[in-house]
């Protein structure tokens, strides 16, 4: 399913604020009908570096990669055009507007010309209506206010849009985290519906245990830089754990807890590990 | 079972329709004016309030307010202010008869000047909103200050007065009939205000700009995030605002065949209270152009028919006051309703 060339790709990005470094030489890509998890805890990056793929950060070091190509994003505009779509953790959702007038913000279906030019709000209505009836969400009345949503059905919504605009990546930022275990699997399975399209997706979280079932790869950022990359069937989940608590300091934190029984030089060697 | 889910349908449409109309945001407005057009009707029905002219002299005072409520209301669902508009009513009066009287001026071109200076202005406001990152309401609340102290300084300058008189500059022409003739006893006031409600209304509800106002005032950042081009929209809208006070200005000195630095004072803060007791949130994001109409209809009517029931006109503030606030405290209901019903 996968091919050769990334989706998107990122070489040795850096990013600062000022004294601060936000990004230190991150290296990550996505390809076709994966999805590649960036986790790490707060604080991490994950948010500074998905701002960068999206075109609201330009990076101070390093290259971006769309399809092989180089390019260069100043704005969200110029990455939405390109087919990287972001559905950030607040949803980019006016949450007292209708469902279709959000579904449809920023790019609007119009018709008439010059003066007579509008917006279709019959078609608007439609598409929302047919796009949302795909991934299980009946609507009474596309016109009604996004916030009578559920949260999974919000971040589904938001999802099915940039998808139907055309993404070819899709980055989730924190898609689940907010929800409760029945909402969150309406997230996923509709995220592994993407998938199976040959969408890219970067699926971002610092809650293992909701990135792990979904995952193909797993990059962990801690601090500002890369700790590795890691494909999913040479990582277990308490591994995968262990990486992005920093290792051996989890070790330390259970020892600690325990009261007794300390662990072993195993989990420090594999802390240092890439 | 076809049958059944049919019957299920037309049902669930049938709520729709109800739901809809109950969580309108102009529902407090429609239901005020109706309230006290009755309350009038029946307390001052006897001395001229239902009569034809009785209704011209409140529409013309609701038409006024009106005619700088709708964009204002525009601008406040795009989550901004303009206080400022009241001082432009006065700085663009002195305008047009300044450069008449004074420079000898023709009329058009006068009118002209003073659209153009308040199209500089709004500009002006919006730019320093985006720039700056202030809020709208202290950028203009500075607005309001320094373009009346402007107004003044200059009209003393220029003239040695504050109040200037048109001569006969306007009578007979053209541009008095736009924009203040009559039609039987309606002022042509009455007709800008309608027609710009109408265009505000058609911009909101089937324009993509109508909806980008939506998005910005809702959530400035996803809307920039999805692509809309918040600062513009802004700034166009602050245009607006500016644009409309020179409108009333213009109004307001061919009606009167004079100007006074001293007009449109409070004209901003009615202009806030209207759109407010037409449904429009004081955060941003949510609202309509036929509430602000409605709004400023109920203005019209309070200050008009208090007139007509003989109880001194020092008592339309109370009643304005007490208004606003019963109808803010229906539209969060209202608006809380539309928010969770499904």
């Amino acid at each position: 399913m996968t091919n050769d060339t990334p989706l998107l790709e990122a070489r040795g990005i850096s990013k600062y604020f000022g004294h601060v470094v936000a990004l230190e030489d991150i290296s990550m890509d996505v390809r076709p009908g994966e999805v590649m998890c960036l986790l790490g805890d707060n604080g991490a990056g994950k948010s500074t570096l998905i701002k960068t793929f999206s075109g609201v950060h330009q990076p101070t070091e390093g290259t971006l990669l769309i399809d092989g190509e180089e390019v260069l994003l100043n704005s969200p505009r110029d990455a939405i055009d390109r087919g990287i779509a972001t559905v950030y953790q607040d949803l980019a959702m006016i949450p007292l507007s209708g469902i279709s007038r959000n579904f449809f913000l920023g790019r609007e279906p119009t018709k008439g010309v010059g003066p007579f030019k509008r917006f279709d709000v019959a078609k608007a209505d439609q598409v929302t209506r047919e796009e949302l009836k795909k991934i299980g969400i009946e609507l009474r009345d596309t016109s009604q206010p996004v916030s009578t949503l559920s949260g999974g059905e919000r971040q589904s919504v938001a999802i099915a849009r940039a998808v139907h605009f055309g993404a070819k990546v899709l980055i989730l930022d924190e898609p689940t985290s907010a929800l409760g275990v029945k909402q969150a699997a309406i997230v996923l399975r509709y995220i592994a519906h993407a998938k199976e399209q040959g969408l890219g997706i970067i699926f971002i979280s610092h809650n293992v245990y909701h990135a792990y079932p979904i995952g193909d790869r797993f990059t962990v950022l801690e601090r500002g830089r890369s700790i590795g990359t890691f494909e999913k069937d040479e990582i277990s989940i308490e591994e995968l754990e262990r990486q992005m608590a920093g290792g051996a300091e989890l070790e330390e934190l259970n020892a600690e807890l325990q009261g007794s029984r300390p662990s072993g030089s195993e989990g420090s060697a594999n802390g240092k590990s890439d | 079972m076809a049958q059944s889910t049919t019957g299920e349908e037309t049902r669930v449409r049938e709520v729709g329709v109800l739901r809809r109309w109950l969580t309108r945001p102009e529902l407090a407005a429609v239901a005020g004016a109706i309230l006290v057009f009755a309350f009038f009707a029946v307390v001052a029905g006897d001395s001229g309030f239902l009569t034809g002219g009785g209704t011209a002299t409140y529409l013309e005072v609701a038409a006024q307010l009106g005619i700088v409520a709708v964009p204002v209301s525009m601008l406040m669902i795009a989550g901004e202010f303009d206080l400022s508009v009241g001082s432009m009513v006065g700085a663009a009066g002195m305008i047009i008869a300044i450069a008449v009287s004074q420079y000898g001026w023709p009329l058009w071109a006068a009118v002209l000047l003073s659209f153009l200076v308040a199209l500089g202005v709004g500009f002006f406001n919006g730019y320093v909103v985006i720039k700056t990152g202030l809020p709208s309401f202290i950028v203009t609340l500075g607005m309001l200050f320094a373009l009346r102290g402007l107004t003044i300084g200059f009209a003393r300058l220029l003239t040695a007065r504050t109040q200037i008189g048109l001569g006969d500059a306007g009578s007979g022409s053209l541009l008095t009939s736009i924009f203040a003739g009559s039609i039987g006893v309606f002022s042509a006031s009455i007709i800008w205000w309608l027609v710009l409600a109408l265009l505000g209304t058609w911009v909101l509800q089937r324009m993509v700009f109508g909806n980008w106002i939506f998005g910005v005032g809702g959530d400035a950042i996803a809307a920039r995030n999805v692509g809309v081009p918040v600062n513009r929209v802004k700034i166009a809208l602050f245009m607006c605002t500016a644009l409309s006070a020179a409108l009333l200005a213009a109004i307001q000195v061919l009606d009167a065949g004079s100007a006074d630095v001293l007009r449109g004072e409070l004209v901003e803060l009615q202009a806030i209270a209207a759109a407010v007791i037409g449904g429009v949130l004081l955060t941003g994001g949510y609202g309509s152009v036929i509430g602000a109409l409605f709004g400023a209809l109920i203005f019209g009517m309070v200050q008009q028919g208090i007139f007509f029931t003989g109880v001194s006109t020092d008592w339309f503030q109370v009643f304005v006051g007490v208004m606003l606030l019963v109808a803010v405290l229906f539209n969060n209901i209202i608006r809380k309703r539309a928010s969770e019903a499904r």
